[in-house]
């Protein structure tokens, strides 16, 4: 658990992050969403201590984190920078290992942990282990750039746009790979971006920063429905609520009883991606199917509308 | 092989032959000689003087690189920034003596021999190394910086892992300038006795030899030449390994 207790950084006269209070709950991923220069990546850098706030206090787990030195604290948490800053004098294990060897693990340790990492970022280790920075794509030094982040397997872990330079496929799978990864080691999250569509599709909660003061921080549902101000009403753009809506609906969840022509559309397939579909080959409904390809009903144009309705306050 | 390889190889193989069999080249510098004067140098073994003059600029640019360093390291920790315009206007001044003059200053002080040549050859290479190794370590990119903390390395892991490997290219250069400004200065060392190849050269102009003067500038422009090209090769080494590419 992450307590950001009325945290204020001043640079002089200029208040960069004003009075900001919010709680992030265990295993959850919290994203910060807000215009350039709102003081996003000055609050998350405020919990690693990269800067010191003006007034207030961050607890991780219970503990003030002031306790310890800085460098012991960083060691703990995972930091995904902006831009990726891999030492490009070192191979991508080199970099993968920095935080591991830090805390003086053993050889052995670290090299099955390299190797454990490299696949799970799906970066053959035959192939990449010995590279350089230099020599890998921009969606390679990004996966690098997070595996070294959960090298040693830090119970919280912030990243600071770290999807920003990835083309759209590409950062569609990064996500992905983030929600997956997120689930398996149950890590506590707080990712930074511009995009409200991440935000919505990563988050289990949205911080929106506005000149430095946290304006709402909601769950996605809450944040749609109930936008706290003209400025979240802005950045959630009402024309696409309804869309944003339905995708953070599964299609499983919106089955009923009965049957449709046509092929099915999985049930683990987004509100959205099932409404997409019937609009495009002209149904009024589809076949839903589970994972293992059991028929479970359909899903309607009319129950998608329902439920891409504003929700009843 | 590369045609520029070949041509040095082959000038480091006439320098060795030369130093060690001088005779051979004496056709050669009988060219230059009037008659009946000698071609080659005979007040002194060769080899030896080049070996002092050598060892001279070595521990010279050792020193210089020592306290460059060591200098552009503290006033890059932000508890040393203050002395930053300080310590460069220091610098400076060392630059701005002629080298003569700090002979003629330096005498007096620590007497003829190779005493003031050391020191005016060190206040000379501190400048480069220097200047090389504040730009160094003030540009290094700052994403690169920013995750050496976050990831957790204390100030020292951070200095001696991340900003001086990356900073070598950098400060390699400025070695290299101090190098061969050093090699060429080393020869007015021998205008107060210190054993280097200068006194080939004031032995041919004292007795109005042109082959020595021609034989001791080309020994000093050799070695300064092939030192220049095996330090910028070993600077390209270690910038590619860091995937920045060709130093500027
Ligand atoms: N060290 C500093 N000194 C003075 N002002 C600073 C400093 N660091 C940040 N600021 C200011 O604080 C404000 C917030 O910066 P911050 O980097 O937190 O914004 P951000 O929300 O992350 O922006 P972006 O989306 O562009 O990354 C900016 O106006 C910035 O100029
Ligand atoms: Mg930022």
């Amino acid at each position: 658990m992450i307590e950001i207790d009325s945290i204020t950084k001043s640079y002089g006269e200029n208040t960069v992050v004003d009075a900001v209070s919010f709680v992030v709950e265990p295993r959850t991923i919290t994203v910060i969403v807000g215009t350039s220069g709102s003081g996003k990546t000055t609050l998350l850098r405020m919990i690693n201590r990269l800067v010191e706030p003006s007034s207030g206090t961050i607890r991780i787990d219970g503990r003030d984190n002031r306790e310890m030195p800085p460098f012991e604290l960083r060691r703990s948490i995972g930091y995904v920078i902006q831009g990726h800053g891999l030492f490009p004098h070192w191979t991508v294990a080199q970099n993968i290992a920095v935080v591991p060897k830090l805390l003086e693990w053993d050889e052995a340790r670290i090299a099955a942990r390299v190797a454990e990492l490299l696949d799970l970022f799906q970066l053959d280790p035959e192939l990449f282990a010995q590279r350089y920075p230099h020599e890998l794509s921009g969606g390679q030094q990004q996966r690098v750039g997070v595996a070294r982040a959960l090298a040693a397997e830090p119970n919280v872990l912030l990243m600071d746009e770290p999807f920003g330079a990835l083309d759209p496929v590409i950062r569609a799978k990064a996500q992905e790979d983030l929600l997956a990864i997120q689930r398996r080691f149950g890590t506590t999250i707080i990712l930074v971006t511009h995009d409200m569509e991440e935000a919505i599709l990563l988050g289990d909660r949205i911080a929106v920063m506005d000149q430095g003061k946290l304006v709402q921080y909601a769950t996605p549902t809450e944040m749609l429905a109930r936008p706290a101000d003209d400025f979240v009403e802005t950045l959630i753009d009402s024309g696409e609520r309804p869309f944003r809506l339905l995708s953070l609906g599964k299609a499983g969840d919106a089955v009923e009883p009965g049957d449709a022509d046509g092929p099915a559309i999985s049930a683990d397939k987004t509100q959205r991606d099932a409404l997409a579909e019937l609009m495009w080959s002209g149904r009024s409904a589809l076949p839903v199917e589970s994972a293992d390809g059991a028929r479970l009903g359909r899903i309607t144009v009319q129950s998608l509308l329902r439920l891409a309705a504003r929700p009843a306050a | 092989m590369k045609a520029g390889t070949i041509i040095r190889v082959i000038a480091f193989a006439l320098l060795v032959a030369f130093l060690v069999q001088p005779y051979w080249f004496e056709p050669f510098f009988a060219l230059f000689a009037n008659d009946g004067a000698p071609a080659i140098y005979n007040q002194g073994d060769l080899l030896t003087l080049t070996l002092l003059h050598l060892q001279i600029v070595f521990a010279a640019t050792v020193a210089a690189m020592i306290v460059a360093v060591g200098l552009a390291i503290l006033v890059t920790r932000p508890s040393g920034s203050e002395f930053l315009p300080l310590s460069r206007s220091l610098v400076n001044i060392g630059q701005t003596f002629p080298p003569v003059a700090v002979l003629a200053l330096a005498v007096p002080a620590v007497g003829f021999g190779a005493k003031p040549t050391l020191i005016a050859l060190f206040l000379y290479g501190l400048l480069p190394i220097f200047e090389n190794a504040l730009t160094g370590l003030t540009t290094l990119p700052k994403p690169v910086v920013e995750a050496s903390r976050g990831m957790g390395m204390t100030s020292l892991q951070r200095l001696r892992k991340v900003e001086l490997p990356l900073a070598a290219p950098v400060i390699l250069a400025g070695i290299r300038l101090s190098v061969t400004i050093g090699l060429a200065t080393a020869t007015i060392g021998s205008t107060v006795a210190a054993k280097t190849l200068g006194e080939v050269i004031i032995a041919g102009l004292n007795s109005n030899n042109l082959a020595f003067v021609v034989q001791g500038g080309l020994v000093v422009a050799v070695l300064a030449v092939l030192i220049y090209d095996l330090l910028s090769a070993l600077e390209r080494m270690i910038a590619r390994r860091m995937g920045r590419g060709e130093p500027a």
